[in-house]
């Protein structure tokens, strides 16, 4: 091992308008080890990896390639420098095969010579041990195997530093291992590798050293064999915020929403929801803890009817509801709103004014051909006040509004619904604190009508403060339920990362 | 090389002057073919406004060529809205008229009001059932409607021309192939010297203006033209929606086709409908699918068309540089979008 | 036999045009660019290779003519679809409405006037020596003019550029999945521009054959909607070259088929038989979505405008 370490990030700052990215971030990687990133969502994990991919440039800080400091300013330099990003949607062309995909882009002459690229790829596959079929089609192959190609892609480019973004979300235990065997194979031949991942056994299993970054700064870096998940976890969430949200106490009558054994598979077949149960009480808040695509959307789409039932049941106020359609699941009392990470995705159409927007479930309970648009324009009117909604006028198409704004009038239409559920998904993501405390004094005003609510969010803090029980879910599987006033952050990140409790239904 | 960012937001004030900036580009840039022929473009430009507008007769001119535009506009306008390409309007237009002579031809003798109700209805079933052929594939396969509903253009005209070559053929036409003329019952009154179709284009300029905007079904087509999945969410029965429009959009097409048979060519002939179907989609296009504005674009485009065959006899300039001038507009306004959607970026940027 | 014969060399002669505007629109497609106005850009290069033609005699200046009148239509769609983000189905429309203007406004003067005799000799069809006297084949494939013979050797440079040269590579990435190429540091907008400039000028030229050598003299409206079966044709040889010949010619053949069935006193109205290409195109386009082949899908990306989005 090299006394000069093959990658250096010093003093990283990245900042975008207010949000402050990276700050001062220092990194140091070797070659011939893997290194693992370890964060929440918004840590800043993906900002620095994007800067070292070439995508960024940052604010302040350099960053060093075996000593030498570089400067990136666009994605070919960083491949230049032998760095090679595996993203976690692959970019590859489905309907070409692994041999083509690789020749992507490539110098290969103006008629491609075959037989020296595959020469190439053999020489690489051995040496790594990456498996391909190079004239297997893409839409053939299976995660593990696209995974394999995009790894070879890099490598064919030179690269002998690999960033792996969440490589192993979607992955069967066969192929993580199988990933794990390739990765070794290539720190033994002197590859610098950086893993970014949640899952606590993972990036125990097959890291040297681990960086936490937390609130996008580095707070430590430690060798694995110096510490445990536990204290990892506590690094990662950090020390209790007292948020002062008022708590206020329901008596839990009967139960508005039962699900049981929910079995949800997506569009390949993967399951995505595996077996889950769960009760919420009327005038209970149940949250919701969990890594971005654990599950929390297709639970959201699910409970709504948007999305069908593998096996299982779900009963609302009694009745199952596996099988209805979404227009009879809003009638009879449910109320959804999932805010993605572009505010306007689902829920919402950009190019209508606020009226509009607001009738958009409402108007089926009117009688007749026509919509009337007065009980709307009033309610328009009460949430800009409410909510302070900045907009140059209630007919002006909200696509043009901030992400914050729009956000409130989904929430605000939400909550207006008299709903007897209600499911919130990252409601007060991006929004100011004043917004947020209005938002969880409207949340406990429906808690104290009796209505029930799921509550899907990021802070660990709001959770444990705002909530009654804490669900966490990783992989479409409960880990964990914990009473809200005695749940602590780190046992919530532990079961974020994977690590199974009892269940303790409280 | 300009960096551009999207704008947060415009008002309406700023979008439209960019826009009327546009066309009067795109009238700017014409008039360098009538430099080029050694004419003044203003005294050009004068004569097509006199073209228009000049005399009553010009005028009454200029409303029958808006009238067509005006409703297949509206029709497109609503299929667009769902993001249904259709650019079948011309062939919905024809087998419309097809539809309305039938009856025409068959029914000479019937009552006047009665037979052009039936005519009405038949044009309207003929448009949408066109339209909905290929909406059926769509709905279906997942079939590309923009070839198939072009490619519905051309069978309609084939048809057409075979009607007048074969079982519809006039047999007083003495060797010309045609059909023959409708009795006055089959043709439409006027009034003001102009067939009721201008009746019937502004209540559906209005009814459309108050279906889109006001009513359920209208609500739910711009709601699946956005996004189906918040369709889905907001519980839009998706199916219904689109044959609704679909049937809509090909009924108002077919109803410009019993029109022009029956106010203008008082026959069924393929060119019935004159390109009037691939015009709308401009004019619809230039309208913003909005039905007022519709009604004003598709009055100026007519007015353009007539302006154009006036000095096509004092200026000797060919009626085809109407389609040019058409054509340019749309390009001009194509690109100005840009303009209202992005900005000049003036901070250093990241990587590209 | 020989009727036979002599049909389906008509009918290759019919469907060259069509080869020309196809392979054209296959190279725009290929990199993610839906452009309906084909038609546009083949009566463009009809009127200027025609007056090119005309005015100077000489072949190589009418072609040349026809290939920048194409591109130039090309280069309209693609500074609008590509640099302003326009909408690309209207903008191909206006495209096809703008060409079919053009085309009138310069073709008045040229109404009636016939393609000069130094164009039309060169076009004359000329056997190839030796091949041409393979019997059945022969007659039929190389007793052409050499527009045909263009076309033939067009499709399959086309061809060999699109599977077996890195760059056809590239192109076919970026109409696939240009995050993809985007990622390999390939210049999109220039492959773009590039290849829509290139299918412009084939197009240009396929118009060009019809009014210099199919027709040959002017008339209105001398594209006569074959721009349009160009793109349906673009679908039916799933965006392959070597199958764009093949559809080429069989709508060539059903173009002409009209008289020849009469001819050969089969009673059917010529007026229906005249439906028979459309229908056919229709009958394909539902019956290729039904299959929904993952090898003979349009590029996966084509319609929809790449711009890698900031934060």
């Amino acid at each position: 091992m090299s006394t000069v370490p093959h990658i250096s990030m010093k003093g990283i700052t990245k900042v975008f308008g207010k949000v402050v990215a990276n700050n001062n971030i220092n990194l140091e990687i070797n070659s011939g080890e893997i290194h693992s990133l370890l964060g929440e969502n918004g840590a800043g994990k993906s900002t620095l990896m994007n800067i070292l991919s070439g995508i960024y440039i940052p604010d302040r800080g350099s960053i060093f390639i075996s000593g030498k400091e570089v400067t990136f300013s666009a994605p070919k330099d960083a491949i230049n420098a032998k760095i090679g990003m595996i993203h976690q949607h692959f970019k590859l062309v489905e309907v070409m095969t692994s041999l083509e995909n690789i020749m992507v882009g490539q110098k290969t002459g103006f008629l491609i010579n075959k037989n020296k690229v595959i020469k190439d790829i053999i020489e690489l596959s051995d040496m790594y041990g990456l498996e391909v079929d190079v004239n297997k089609r893409v839409y053939d192959m299976s995660v593990g195997e696209k995974q394999i190609l995009e790894i070879l892609k890099v490598v064919y480019r030179g690269a002998t530093i690999l960033v792996l973004d969440e490589p192993t979300t979607v992955f069967t235990p066969q192929e993580t291992k199988k990933l794990f065997k390739i990765m070794n194979k290539m720190k033994e031949q002197g590859c610098a590798i950086i893993f970014i991942s949640h899952k606590m056994e993972e990036v125990m299993e097959i890291s040297d050293k681990i960086t936490v970054l937390r609130k996008g700064e580095t707070i430590v870096t430690l060798d694995k064999r110096d510490t445990n998940p536990k204290e990892l976890a506590e690094l990662m969430v950090g020390h209790p915020v007292d948020l002062s949200i008022k708590r206020v106490k329901v008596e839990r009558t009967e139960n508005v929403l039962e699900v049981k054994n929910l079995k949800v598979v997506d569009e390949e077949g993967i399951e995505r929801l595996k077996k889950l149960s769960f009760t919420i009480g009327a005038g209970e808040i149940l949250g919701m803890a969990g890594i971005v695509n654990s599950g929390q959307k297709e639970l959201c789409e699910t409970l709504i009817g948007m999305h069908p039932v593998k096996e299982g049941e779900i009963y609302f106020q009694g009745e199952d509801i596996v099988g209805k359609n979404t227009r009879e699941i809003i009638k009879k009392g449910i109320s959804m709103s999932f805010i993605p990470e572009d505010r306007l995705g689902m829920g919402l159409v950009g190019s209508m004014d606020m009226v509009d927007n607001l009738m958009l479930k409402e108007y089926q309970c009117q009688k007749g051909l026509f919509i009337d648009k007065k009980p709307a324009i009033s309610r328009a009117i009460e949430i800009i006040e409410q909510l302070e909604i900045k907009t140059p006028g209630i007919y002006y198409p909200i696509k043009n509004l901030s992400g914050g704004n729009i956000q409130k009038i989904l929430l605000g239409r939400e909550l207006a619904a008299n709903p007897k559920l209600l499911i919130m998904a990252y409601p007060v993501r991006g929004l100011d604190i004043n917004t947020c405390y209005t938002i969880y004094d409207l949340i406990n005003q429906q808690k104290a009508k009796g209505v029930g609510v799921l509550f899907i969010g990021e802070d660990l803090d709001v959770l444990i403060q705002l909530c009654d029980r804490v669900m966490v879910i990783c992989g479409g599987e409960i880990t964990g339920i914990l009473k809200g006033e005695n749940a602590t952050k780190e046992e919530i990140g532990l079961l974020m990362t994977g690590h199974k409790n009892e269940l303790q239904e409280a | 090389m300009p960096r551009f960012i999207k704008r947060d937001e415009i008002s309406k004030g700023r979008s439209t002057s960019i826009r009327i900036f546009s066309v009067i580009l795109a009238l700017f840039v014409f008039s360098i073919v009538f430099i080029l022929m050694q004419k003044n473009p203003l005294d050009i430009y004068a004569s097509m406004l006199k073209g228009a507008f000049g005399s009553s007769y010009s005028i009454r001119e200029t409303i029958k060529l808006a009238i067509p535009l005006c409703i297949a506009a509206l029709g497109i306008a609503v299929a667009f809205k769902m993001h249904f390409w259709n650019i079948g309007a011309e062939g919905q237009i024809l087998m419309g008229a097809f539809a309305a002579s039938v009856f025409a031809l068959k029914f000479p003798e019937m009552p006047r009001p009665s037979l052009l109700l039936i005519m009405m209805v038949a044009g309207i079933i003929g448009g949408s059932l066109w339209a909905l052929i290929p909406a059926v594939f769509k709905a279906k396969w997942g079939t590309n409607e923009t070839i198939v509903t072009l490619m519905m253009n051309y069978v309609a005209i084939k048809w057409i021309v075979f009607l007048q070559h074969g079982p519809l053929k006039d047999p007083n036409a003495k060797g010309f192939a045609k059909i023959a003329n409708f009795t006055d019952n089959a043709i439409l009154p006027e009034i003001f010297k102009v067939h009721i179709g201008w009746i019937f284009a502004i209540l559906l300029v209005l009814f459309i203006f108050i279906f889109m905007k006001y009513t359920k079904t209208g609500y739910e087509i711009a709601v699946l033209g956005e996004s189906e999945k918040t369709a889905l969410y907001s519980g839009v029965n998706i199916k219904k929606t689109i044959i609704i429009s679909i049937l809509l959009s090909g009924g108002l097409c077919g109803l410009v086709g019993m029109i022009q048979a029956s106010g203008i060519s008082n026959t069924l002939v393929e060119s019935v409908s004159g390109g009037v179907g691939y015009t709308a989609i401009i004019v619809a296009w230039l309208g913003y699918l909005s039905a007022p504005v519709i009604l004003i674009v598709s009055i100026l485009f007519a007015a353009l068309q007539q302006g154009g065959s006036f000095i096509q006899t004092s200026y000797g300039i060919p009626g085809a540089a109407a389609l040019i001038l058409q054509s340019m507009i749309l390009f001009f306004v194509l690109g100005s979008e840009f303009f209202i959607r992005f900005k000049i970026s003036k901070k250093e940027g990241d990587a590209k | 036999m020989n009727g036979i014969s002599t049909f389906l060399a008509a009918a290759i002669v019919a469907g060259t045009p069509l080869l020309f505007a196809t392979l054209g629109e296959i190279l725009i497609e290929r990199a993610g660019n839906l452009n309906l106005g084909v038609e546009g850009m083949m009566l463009m290069g009809a009127v200027i290779g025609f007056l090119v033609g005309l005015t100077t005699g000489n072949v190589f200046a009418a072609l040349l003519g026809a290939m920048v009148a194409g591109a130039f239509g090309g280069l309209i769609f693609a500074f609008l679809t590509i640099s302003l983000r326009a909408n690309q189905v209207v903008t191909g429309l206006a495209l096809a409405t703008f060409g079919s203007g053009f085309s009138t406004l310069i073709g008045k003067q040229l109404v009636g006037q016939t393609a000069p005799a130094a164009v039309k000799s060169f076009f004359r069809p000329y056997p190839i020596p030796i091949i041409s006297d393979i019997p059945v084949i022969g007659p039929i494939f190389f007793k052409q003019d050499a527009f045909v013979y263009l076309g033939y050797i067009l499709a399959v440079v086309i061809g060999v550029y699109l599977y077996n040269t890195s760059k056809g590579l590239n192109l076919r990435a970026i109409g696939e999945n240009p995050g993809c190429a985007d990622a390999a540091s390939i210049n999109i907008t220039l492959y773009k521009y590039v290849h829509i400039l290139i299918g412009g000028a084939l197009c240009g030229l396929g118009g060009a054959y019809l009014s210099l050598v199919y027709i040959p003299n002017w008339q209105e409206n001398v594209v006569a909607g074959r721009g349009w079966i160009a793109i349906a044709l673009v679908i039916f040889s799933a965006w392959n070259p070597y199958k764009a010949i093949l559809g080429a010619f069989l709508f060539g053949g059903l173009d002409i088929i009209g008289f020849r069935l009469q001819g050969a006193g089969i009673q059917v109205s010529q007026y229906l038989v005249d439906m028979l290409p459309y229908l056919v195109t229709i009958t394909i386009l539902v019956i290729v979505s039904m299959k929904k082949s993952k090898r003979n899908a349009p590029p996966k990306n084509l319609g929809t405008p790449y711009f890698r989005e900031d934060r």
